[in-house]
């Protein structure tokens, strides 16, 4: 890696440089914290430290398994970590504790429909993709079926994904960063964007997991001390949450009733449809099916969801201590009230967890928050692009395009380039996206991918007579039908666009648009008489023994 | 793989017991998981004051916080029961089929 000896030092003296001059540049808004300095050195620390990674990964990384799976020699309880850092996404960290802090127990429902789709993960899908699979999720749709259809399919539904996905994880970096550090936007997004292309190009799977895994130490070490923190100091030292509920409850606008299901789900219909939402788009985000491949067999696999769910199930529940100790320790602090944000507090909800971290332990645990939610995003967003890397060059380029001839090197200068151009991508999105809203994302990223991924996975593993026509009409269908019923629903149709009354009642069109797939699929396949679904029929029998046994499934490397 | 290893094991009677085993367990925990989930959104969609009774009498903390904290750890412990079983029967199962027929 001549290149990279060469630009390393420039790179990260740049980056330094640039982020110093930025954060004492143009301080006007209104918005933005005054500079930083823990939360920079802290930052600056994490940054040094994984681009050390990627150099270490980087000389690691010499062929196409080394890049897309790390070589097949995580370990579980590594992957577990690795998952639980590519799952807890800043949004998910102040984004519920934000919630708690708002509504009380609503935000509690959301965490719990994000946690129960990792036993259905574990149960249904882990194993048998480890099995059946080489790099992505459509290694395992393709297997008996038409190459070309189904991986343009697949390697779609996850770009369409990981783009929505990363929209909204970088209007939420540059947003953060400029609360955080008082970095402008522009140059917080530009930040993410070159960082990111550079863990991803050189370091591949090997540098973004032990990102993640990284990340996830951190993220679960801070937020620890600030939710026990938090409830001492709102417990006036006692460690009894009873007291601080108590003191909540006297101190927040809507008394006692945060301590009970407010407005969130009201509509019976709404709260089974976000629920399958929550549940299964889990089981089909690109990002997230990928770190399967990157453990040596079926056991491992199975093992990393049972540490994943655990670190991530821990990890809401410290995020609803958060948002009580903040609503305790924040409300009517003068230090931290801004009359005009949401919520009273400055930056408004979603700073809830940053601002309770100055409460309890000062500047210095502001800092180490700081970074660790930038941290988190960078984590997340070199999971997404890798993964989009991934469907390029992995599904269409080598698979689609060049059907299957092109070597290995060959491709992994096409997953290179792909990655540099989706952080550019990622970098102009982050732009265009600055001021608009984006609440509707993960509406429609969880809905897509629980409507088009997940059903055409859960299928090609079960379903023995699914046939190529089958998987096409359903897998579309379902694509098709829940983007739509988002842009025709709620939060689009009547909140962005403004044309009145939607003409889709409801913000998650899940319980529709998987019930569209599921159906597309059974009869698109039972329809099908042609002799290419007979010979799909028969080989379900040697794909089915692969994906039991483990026998021919592919193997760690060597080194 | 050639045809006649899936045949082998095919028609191995340790590789029946697996799949119906794990296929019957697996979908069992997976409805277990959905009804678990389910019972309490629906409770959250129709008797939201059930959630919000004090645990007791004159307590702040409600009934849905040990029940949403609970619906957490049912998660976390269903995959654990389930790895115990994988490690025990399907990991055995698999090896055996294994030996027997490469």
């Amino acid at each position: 890696m001549r290149l990279w000896k060469y630009t390393f030092p420039t790179i990260l003296l740049t980056l330094a440089a640039g982020s110093a001059l930025a954060a004492g540049g143009d301080m006007g808004q209104v918005e933005k914290q005054a500079l930083n300095i823990p939360a920079i050195i802290m930052f600056l620390v994490f940054v040094a430290a994984t681009l050390g990674i990627t150099y270490w990964a980087a000389q690691r990384t010499k062929t196409a398994k080394d890049f897309y799976a790390a070589g097949g020699g995580i370990t579980g309880f590594q992957n577990g970590l690795a998952i639980a850092g590519d799952y807890m996404s800043a949004a998910s960290f102040l984004g519920i504790s934000g919630l708690v802090f708002l509504n009380g127990y609503d935000g509690l429902i959301f965490s719990v429909g994000w946690l129960v789709g990792w036993p259905i993960i574990m149960f249904l899908i882990a194993e048998q993709l480890r099995n059946l699979g080489k790099y992505t999720y459509a290694d395992v749709v393709s297997y008996r079926f038409e190459r070309v259809p189904m991986r343009s399919l697949a390697a779609t539904a996850a770009l369409v994904v990981v783009v929505l996905y990363l929209i909204g994880q970088m209007v939420g970096a540059g947003k953060l960063i400029q609360v955080l550090f008082g970095l402008d936007y522009v140059y917080a997004v530009i930040i993410v964007g070159v960082l990111i292309i550079m863990y991803v190009t050189f370091g591949g799977m090997l540098a973004t997991t032990w990102v993640q895994i990284i990340k996830a130490g951190l993220l679960l070490f801070g937020a620890t001390i600030i939710a026990f923190g938090a409830l001492y100091f709102a417990s006036d030292g006692t460690m009894s949450p009873e007291r601080m509920f108590q003191k909540a409850v006297e101190i927040h606008p809507k008394k006692d009733a945060i301590m009970g299901p407010g407005a969130l789900v009201s509509d019976p219909i709404e709260a089974i449809s976000l629920g399958l939402a929550l549940m299964f788009g889990t089981a089909g985000l690109p990002h997230i099916l990928m770190r399967f491949f990157t453990v040596g067999n079926a056991i491992e696999a199975r093992k990393s969801v049972f540490y994943a769910t655990g670190w991530i199930g821990y990890f809401y529940i410290l995020t609803f201590l958060m948002g009580f100790g903040a609503i305790v320790l924040l409300t009517g602090h003068p230090e931290f009230a801004d009359p005009a944000a949401i919520g009273g507090i400055k930056g408004g909800q979603n700073m809830a967890a940053v601002n309770l971290a100055t409460a309890v332990g000062g500047n210095l645990l502001l800092g180490f928050i700081s970074a660790v939610a930038f941290a988190t995003i960078l984590a997340v967003v070199s999971g997404l692009t890798l993964a989009g890397a991934s469907a390029i060059s992995h599904d269409l380029y080598a698979n689609v395009f060049a059907h299957g001839n092109v070597n290995e090197q060959q491709e992994i200068r096409m997953s290179k380039i792909a990655t540099v151009v989706l952080g550019i991508i990622a970098i102009l999105l982050g732009i265009a996206f600055e001021k608009q809203n984006i609440a509707y994302l993960v509406a429609l990223t969880f809905s897509v991918a629980a409507s088009a991924n997940f059903p055409i996975l859960l299928m090609s593993i079960y379903y023995g007579k699914m046939t190529t026509r089958g998987a096409l009409i359903g897998g579309w269908l379902g694509l098709i039908s829940a983007t739509t019923l988002v842009i025709i629903g709620p939060t689009v149709w009547k909140e962005i666009l403004q044309l009145g009354d939607p003409i889709f009642p409801y913000k998650y069109p899940a319980f529709i648009s998987m019930t569209v797939a599921f159906l597309g699929i059974w009869i698109g396949s039972m329809l099908d008489t042609s002799e290419r679904a007979k010979l799909e029929h028969a080989a379900f029998e040697a794909q089915d023994v692969r994906c039991q046994t483990g026998i021919g499934a592919e193997g760690a490397s060597s080194h | 793989m050639q045809q006649d290893l899936v045949h082998a094991i095919k028609s191995n009677p340790k590789y029946h017991e697996l799949v119906s085993k794990r296929s019957k367990f697996a979908w069992s925990m997976s409805i277990l998981m959905l009804v678990i989930y389910y019972a309490f959104i629906l409770v959250v969609a129709y008797d939201k004051p059930l959630l919000a009774t004090p645990l007791w009498a004159g307590a702040t903390m409600t009934i849905g916080i040990p029940v949403g904290v609970a619906v957490i750890v049912s998660a976390f412990v269903l995959t654990g029961i389930y790895i115990q079983r994988a490690n025990s029967v399907f990991d055995r199962l698999t090896r055996e089929i294994k030996e027997e027929v490469l």
